[in-house]
């Protein structure tokens, strides 16, 4: 039955990507997308990569028609309060009311110079595996607008890409795609934050979120992802980073909030001395599905990788990490740590964590570890004897073990969102107690 | 201030106090003394609420009022306070935020206004000098890395802070140094004025020298064994528990 259903979606997301109209130059990434997502096998309970995450929710959604050009709803206090060079997505479609400040590195597909579609069509899916990310190739076969950000040599954009990508309701159940492509050159520098919202509760609507970053030689990317839309909006989203020589990748990531998210990351350090930092936070709650699967390649030697993942999973939530460090061959020196640690509020709340190291290089240093843990005891009567009610005491304790990697945060308005959106959400009651 | 009768209270199926009684005057210092295991640690965390204390039988009133009915937080918004005999390390909870969450908790209770950030900043400040700790310490986690003796300090402040009707310290004094305990003792009686009210548990005579009681209290095998005034504590200095037992017994 469900092997039906499946085909049905497959079939039913290529329909869908095949009415899109888009630019002649992107022809050839379309029909190759097309032809990948539709030989690809859908996931099932034997899929490793999907073992742990069904996609019921997907077959189940109706979905019958594309994401169109709505207004939000939402106020001045949903998004960041940040100078920075602003473009928003409704459902997938550009906003220009709502968006603001130019910057030439900064330019959507559809409106790219010739130059920038060269630049484009040179680097659009190609640090992507789409064996490995399926949905790189529905998001490869529906490639129509998108946002470039392309820092050349040697430069510095003064200013942080903000995206902002509202999903907003539709009369009916609908697909929404979002793309981003930066190409940071040699020596250059910028700062990149997405962030995804919903204005309602119980809209439907699949978001397919694709953004692939190019960091060359002795540059360096700043990167903030943060996925808060809410309850009935699935999310699948991948982020795949390619470092050259001495370059830096800076992360982090935050998603809480729907009944079904799953972020893949995946950085390949292709020149010596490169370093990716990735930090993230998962906060699923209610009946909520949150997955994140990280995956770091090091093929080349002398780079390192430092990554933190913390998540808190309340109520009957489950989330899955799955963080995987593969060192190559050739990756002498290599210096990589993956640490995961998670907290579950509630007893039926549920957390599968893997991480996973391969190596065939031979002098390299590794450490991974991963730990689950309840809100402690005699913490929260230590609180409450001093006068703080249990939600009080909870949502202290709660940003207490995220705080570490909130609290460092450089993005002063990314910190001060999360800070004010992560008050509100660990004061709610939790209807498991 | 204080009453307690007849109070019978188990941990699991343990029973640790039985049929305890006693009654504490506005004002009034009360030392607790006994052997280990008498149920000393286990008074404090019944009156303060614990988890896991279950209250048998018996009745405790605080100001009129029944404690046994109340939350943990209600009974320390309405002025009951323990010191920890050992303090929780909370790291990612800043000293200073949980510190103006209990006092704007306890503000609040007293009908009084909440305080600014910056108010609360300098009363913060003041009062950890004057227990001899660093305001460094504000900015980190809750005892996060903490020294014993610098754990025993921050719960002094944290009753300064919160000026309790009803303090309770739980082995204050155990694992201090003569100088952290000197601290630790100005800063009771500071807060000694005639209407506060101290229980102070203790294994070691040596404290009392400092805080100097009204009255003293043997806790043995749960119940109140004998009491008298300061000079009780010495007797049991020089004679032990053993002399005690032998009587109730």
């Amino acid at each position: 039955m469900s092997e039906n259903k499946a085909q049905d979606f497959q079939q039913l997301a290529l329909q869908l990507a095949g009415n899109q109209t888009s630019a002649p130059w992107l022809d050839a990434l379309r029909f190759q997308g097309s032809e990948q997502w539709l030989e690809a096998n859908w996931p099932n309970r034997r899929t490793e990569l999907w073992k742990y995450t069904p996609l019921q929710a997907l077959q189940r959604g109706g979905f019958s028609t594309w994401a169109s050009a709505q207004k939000h709803t939402l106020d001045d206090n949903a998004t960041l309060k940040l100078e920075a060079i602003r473009l928003v997505f409704v459902n997938g479609q550009f906003d220009a009311e709502a968006s603001s400040g130019a910057d030439a590195a900064v330019v959507r597909f559809s409106q790219a110079s010739e130059q920038q579609q060269a630049i484009i069509a040179e680097n659009l899916g190609k640090t992507v595996d789409t064996k490995r990310h399926l949905f790189a190739s529905l998001s490869n076969a529906w490639a129509q607008d998108g946002v470039l950000v392309h820092v050349p040599k040697n430069t510095k954009l003064d200013l942080p890409v903000y995206v902002v990508h509202v999903s907003t309701p539709e009369a009916e159940a609908a697909i929404a795609n979002t793309r981003v492509l930066v190409v940071v050159e040699e020596g250059a520098q910028a700062e990149l934050i997405e962030h995804f919202i919903s204005d309602n509760q119980m809209q439907n609507g699949f978001v397919n979120s694709l953004t692939e970053i190019s960091v060359a030689a002795n540059a360096r990317f700043d990167h903030y992802r943060i996925n808060l839309e809410e309850e009935h909006i699935i999310h699948v989203g991948g982020v795949h980073i390619q470092l050259q020589r001495d370059s830096q990748y800076h992360g982090f990531t935050l998603a809480e909030g729907s009944k079904l998210k799953r972020i893949d990351y995946q950085v390949t350090h292709l020149g010596q001395g490169a370093h990716a930092n990735l930090n993230g936070v998962y906060l699923p709650r209610n009946e909520q599905l949150l997955d994140y699967h990280t995956n770091m390649e090091h093929v080349a030697a002398h780079c390192t990788t430092s990554e933190v993942f913390r998540g808190i999973i309340a109520d009957n939530a489950k989330a899955v990490f799955n963080g995987r460090i593969h060192i190559h061959q050739d990756a002498q020196k290599t210096l990589a740590e993956l640490s995961n640690k998670n907290l579950l509020t509630s007893d039926t709340a549920e957390i599968d964590t893997k991480p996973e190291l391969e190596i065939y290089a031979d002098d390299v240093k590794c450490a991974h570890g991963a730990t689950v843990s309840q809100l402690d005891q005699t913490s929260m009567f230590y609180l409450q004897s001093r006068g703080l009610t249990k939600t009080q005491a909870r949502t202290m304790l709660s940003f207490g073990f995220i705080n570490e990697l909130l609290q460092d945060l450089p993005q002063a308005a990314v910190r001060e969102h999360l800070h004010e959106h992560l008050t509100k959400l660990f004061a709610k009651e939790y209807f498991v107690s | 201030m204080l009453d307690i009768r007849n109070l019978n209270a188990r941990v699991e199926e343990t029973e640790i106090l039985r049929n305890l009684s006693l009654s504490i005057k506005p004002g009034e210092v009360h030392a607790i003394m006994g052997p280990n295991g008498a149920g000393k640690s286990t008074l404090g965390n019944v009156l303060s609420g614990r988890p896991g204390y279950e209250v048998t039988s018996g009745s405790v009133e605080f100001n009129g009022k029944d404690l046994l009915d109340m939350e943990i937080e209600e009974r320390a918004r309405a002025g009951l306070f323990l010191a920890f005999q050992y303090p929780v390390e909370i790291p990612g909870v800043s000293n200073m935020e949980f510190l103006k969450a209990a006092v704007d908790a306890r503000r609040k209770h007293l009908d009084l206004p909440e305080l600014s950030s910056f108010d609360f900043m300098k009363i913060a400040r003041e009062t950890s000098k004057r227990v001899s700790l660093d305001a460094a310490f504000l900015k980190r986690g809750v005892n996060e890395g903490f020294s014993g003796g610098e754990k025993k300090r921050n719960e002094i402040m944290q009753m300064m802070l919160l000026e309790p009707n009803l303090c309770i310290l739980d082995e204050t004094d155990s694992g201090l140094d003569i100088d952290a305990l000197q601290v630790v003792a100005e800063g009771v009686n500071a807060m000694r004025d005639g209407k506060r009210s101290f229980i102070v548990v203790t294994h070691y005579q040596r404290l009392l020298d400092f805080i100097v009681p009204d009255h003293v209290h043997v806790l043995a095998a749960g119940r109140i064994v004998k009491s008298g005034g300061k000079e009780l504590a010495l007797e049991l200095e020089a004679k032990g528990y053993g002399w005690l037992e032998d009587e109730v017994a």
